[in-house]
């Protein structure tokens, strides 16, 4: 699973008076879905488990989502 | 009409007893980006919208009651057997006073749920894109849940739904797709 391509990043203002340490670049969510306006048929499947696993069938709607990323 | 599979959409393991992820997760309970709100919104909204995307809010809704049942079943296992000690710690004294183990539809501050978060315009499209808005809310709110989570087992049934919040998500924006459509169409005639 490619994450990144689903990620977009800013750079948020530094103040040197910051309290706390600062994040110098803050990452986001941009979903699968704001690419796709419409689903095209035919498109490469997820078996039932695995599936059932990533909460979708097609693997092309899956971005996934992480602690570890460190997002927030 | 309904019929109903006595089991869970996906399978909810919960290892630990922690009350204080229970009251987060109260937010997609009972909260106004939550499952209730997202089930009752669709399942109002689809008498007035076009006879094509009408099953799209249906199978929706339907699904989103089921996503309300595995949260329901997060929170009771998380909460069952914690003291009222273990509730008053984890900030849930006055949900313990005024509903004892069992559950309410509260967000996770203990605000209980009203029909204002939800809406009905009669307007397809101001309704379509409520719908994707609500969609996208209630992702966001599972990847904080995702984030505060340090249960593996409701962390894992967290990553299902917010997945499922992003199809949703789609099939609301391709109805969409779909009314726009009706436009093209009259020019062909």
């Amino acid at each position: 699973m490619n994450q990144s391509q689903f990620r977009g990043t800013f750079r948020p203002y530094v103040s040197p008076r910051d309290p706390c340490p600062p994040i110098l670049e803050k990452t986001f969510v941009l979903p699968p879905q704001l690419f796709t306006n419409f689903q095209k048929p035919g498109l490469p499947q997820n078996s039932p488990e695995e599936a059932l696993k990533q909460g979708s069938l097609w693997p092309q709607f899956v971005d996934g989502f992480y602690r570890e990323e460190g997002i927030s | 009409m309904w019929v109903y599979e006595k089991k869970l959409l996906y399978p909810v393991e919960v290892t630990t007893c922690n009350p204080m992820l229970a009251k987060y997760l109260m937010e997609q309970y009972g909260g106004a980006d939550g499952e209730l709100a997202a089930a009752l919104r669709y399942m109002n909204q689809r008498y007035t919208v076009p006879d094509k995307v009408i099953g799209v809010l249906t199978d929706i809704s339907t699904e989103e009651f089921s996503h309300l049942e595995m949260l329901a079943t997060m929170i009771y296992k998380l909460t069952k057997d914690a003291t009222p000690e273990q509730l008053e710690k984890a900030g849930l004294g006055a949900h313990f006073v005024n509903h004892g183990h069992s559950l309410f539809y509260e967000n996770a501050g203990g605000v209980p749920f009203t029909a204002t978060y939800i809406q009905s315009k009669g307007d397809p499209i101001a309704d379509l894109y409520e719908d994707i808005a609500a969609e996208e809310k209630a992702r966001a709110t599972y990847q904080w849940l995702i984030d505060i989570s340090d249960d593996p087992g409701v962390s894992d049934a967290l990553r299902f739904l917010r997945e499922r919040e992003n199809i949703h998500s789609l099939r609301f924006r391709e109805s969409v797709e779909i009314l726009k459509e009706e436009r093209d169409r009259k020019k062909i005639f």
